[in-house]
């Protein structure tokens, strides 16, 4: 049985691993990326590449040392390095002494040929397209599950009276979630998960502000990567709406693109007509759309040197302008400290705090001393 | 006459501020930190507490800067607040229709965008610290001048020498670059104060709508040479509040005052704290693959702090 393995992001994984699992391979789970994941990333990738290339270069490294023999990754759509990461990882990982393999999906909707072959190369039992077709189904279906399951605890957290009593309902549907199999099993976990996160004891009077966050994709979804933003974020009374979910991001690169994408293309059309690569398109159109959907401000997440976010953070200073939105801007990786992040969030969120309920503290209630 | 406590544990230094309710300002402290946050607090404490006259009784308490967590357990803040918003509040407390606050401190450079009093922008050096004070005062040793001296120095130049002040390290080699090929020490320090400005406006200050009045504070507002920069650079008026070196504490003394009318009392232990012992100590925790590093303060042998953790398995339950 061959050995498989690919990317850490959320808890993806959970779906991913069953999917593989029922084509007949044996899978290599990713660990949370943690320090050591972004010591042996930092030390086997070249300095000035990204942060998701770094983490996912120092995943292999872990996953590889416990017998991994192919990885699956995606590839990319549009000028952005990621696209070549893959092959860039097949070429360093083989270079250190580990033989991989490495398997890219590139969006099916451009490459249908290449995704059929690629899929037969992690179909070790064989099984019919219908058979696969029916497991891809059933992925699909837990992955929209663990989709659901954490956009809830934005909702849920900054309403909760106990301190952590969300993230301890999250953990335990999250374990519902992975143990289900059958269809029928993923929806009972899927309809229990929901219910157990909204009967965290709320606060409804709490006074809540609303935050969108935009960036890309990596940052966005691997919450080791951000210093689990959405978290502090909730802790902090902040309810947040994330612009990118696995779910979303496939049907936009699959089949045909969902009626969301194209409002966000349409958004940024005045601003950003063209692909630049990466989600600098889509973190621009996102942020117009949040503002025009009354937020209360956004964050941008990016990796350090990532361009396609580079050009839209200076692209973001006309948006926020225009429609006064304030914009805080994260630019990640593995120097980031966690202190610098929470300093910055909480003055933003003091701000957004101002600029809505003009609460005392602007130093408006200190000048009128 | 009931005072309001502020504390700014920063990098550099240790800020304490000890305001009446008028604003009137009847201890202003700036000590160095010296890599020692807790010794700097408490021997800053000690000498604030002996200098105040002994009808002032303080009413409230709070802390910001890096070592806010700290000082705040320690003294047992009633507000702990970012230095982004204490500084904001101070600034607007001293001018009051500010609309730009240019901080640079000793390890950070920030600016803040106001309107009508509330703060609607601001921007913190993010991957970079090059052009903050300690690099400034790193040059000063190295060229074995006293720090105050910098920006008379600068004034007294008359041609500017142009320093690369992308990098910090890259722009000491330019320095000593510049000092190789003959160019005299007054041009050389007020072409450094030219390339932090420069550096500072490109890239903290990127894109931000810039209106007068400016007030320009932390540590390096000290530095005349780097007002005058500013000015050339903006052609905007630089204000210079008297108390700029403490105005976060002052900031945060104000934060301190609103937060006391809203809860009914204060938490602030006392000067008595002085005499205690602190220490701190860390460890890494092995509960799971985060690996997190968990820092904590004791106040004789009982824990009062911890930090460091993604859960809730250290917290403190009194």
């Amino acid at each position: 049985m061959p050995r498989v393995t690919f990317p850490h992001m959320g808890e993806s994984y959970r779906s991913f691993k069953m999917l593989l699992n029922d084509l007949g391979n044996d899978v290599v789970l990713p660990p949370r990326p943690s320090k050591r994941t972004l010591d042996h990333g930092v030390r086997y990738s070249p300095e000035f590449a990204c942060f998701p290339l770094k983490i996912l270069m120092g995943t292999y490294v872990e996953t590889c040392r416990l017998g991994a023999e192919i990885i699956v990754t995606s590839g990319g759509v549009g000028p952005c390095r990621a696209g070549h990461y893959g092959q860039m990882h097949k070429k360093i990982l083989q270079d250190i002494g580990f033989p991989v393999d490495v398997v890219v999906f590139e969006p099916p909707r451009f490459h249908p040929i290449d995704f059929l072959r690629n899929i037969q190369k992690l179909n070790p039992d064989r099984l019919s397209y219908r058979a696969i077709w029916d497991c891809i189904k059933r992925a699909w279906q837990k992955l929209s599950a663990l989709d659901e399951a954490e956009k809830l605890t934005h909702v849920v957290r900054p309403r909760e009276t106990v301190p952590g009593a969300t993230t301890r309902a999250y953990r335990k549907a999250l374990e519902w979630i992975d143990r289900s199999y059958t269809s029928k099993e993923i929806s009972e976990a899927h309809a229990a998960a929901l219910e157990a996160i909204k009967s965290v004891e709320q606060d409804p009077e709490r006074k809540i502000l609303k935050v969108g966050i935009v960036g890309e994709i990596y940052v966005l979804l691997e919450p080791a990567s951000n210093l689990e933003i959405e978290e502090t974020l909730g802790n902090l009374g902040v309810e947040v709406e994330r612009s990118m979910f696995l779910t979303g991001w496939t049907k936009d690169n699959t089949g045909q693109e969902t009626h969301e994408i194209i409002t966000v293309k349409d958004a940024a059309m005045p601003y950003i007509p063209l692909c630049i690569g990466g989600h600098g398109r889509e973190s621009v159109g996102h942020t117009v759309i949040y503002a025009k959907r009354g937020f209360d401000g956004v964050i941008q997440m990016a990796p350090f040197t990532c361009i396609p976010e580079i050009v839209a953070r200076t692209i973001l200073t006309s948006v926020s302008r225009e429609y006064g939105i304030p914009v805080l801007t994260f630019f990640l990786d593995e120097q980031t400290g966690k202190a610098g992040m929470s300093t910055r969030l909480e003055a933003f969120v003091d701000l957004m705090k101002r600029k809505k309920w003009q609460e005392p503290g602007t130093g408006q209630a200190a000048v009128n001393i | 006459m009931k005072a309001y406590l502020g504390i700014d544990v920063g990098s550099v230094s240790t800020n304490i501020v000890v305001q009446d309710q008028a604003g009137k300002i009847h201890a202003g402290l700036y000590i160095r930190t010296m890599g020692r946050p807790i010794e700097a607090l408490l021997k800053g404490l000690r000498q604030v507490g002996e200098s105040l006259p002994p009808d002032i009784e303080i009413e409230a308490a709070g802390t910001t800067g890096s070592g806010r967590y700290l000082a705040g357990v320690m003294v047992n803040a009633d507000v702990i607040k970012n230095e982004i918003t204490a500084h904001a509040v101070a600034a607007s407390l001293l001018v009051p229709d500010v609309r730009t606050v240019l901080e640079i401190g000793g390890q950070d450079s920030k600016i803040i965008i106001m309107r009508n009093g509330i703060v609607t922008d601001f921007a913190m050096n993010t991957v970079c610290a090059a052009g903050t004070g300690s690099f400034l005062d790193q040059q000063a040793s190295r060229l074995n001048i006293p720090i105050t001296d910098f920006g008379d120095l600068a004034l007294s130049s008359a041609s500017p020498v142009r320093i690369a002040g992308r990098c910090t390290v890259f722009a000491e080699s330019d320095m000593i670059h510049k000092q190789q090929m003959g160019h005299s020490l007054q041009d050389i320090i007020n072409g450094l104060c030219e390339a932090l400005v420069r550096n500072y406006l490109n890239n903290v200050g990127k894109g931000k709508e810039i209106l007068s009045p400016v007030v320009f504070q932390g540590g390096v507002a000290a530095n005349k040479g780097i007002k005058a920069a500013f000015e050339r650079f903006l052609n905007l008026p630089v204000i210079i509040p008297e108390y700029h070196n403490i105005m976060g504490a002052i900031g945060v003394a104000q934060l301190a005052g609103e937060e006391v009318r809203k809860t009914g009392g204060t938490k602030f232990k006392g000067f008595h704290i002085t005499g205690l012992t602190y220490k701190t100590g860390s460890f890494e925790c092995g509960g799971c693959p985060n690996g997190c590093e968990i820092a904590e303060i004791y106040e004789g042998d009982r824990v009062i702090g911890r930090w460091g953790a993604r859960c809730q398995r250290w917290d403190i339950i009194n």
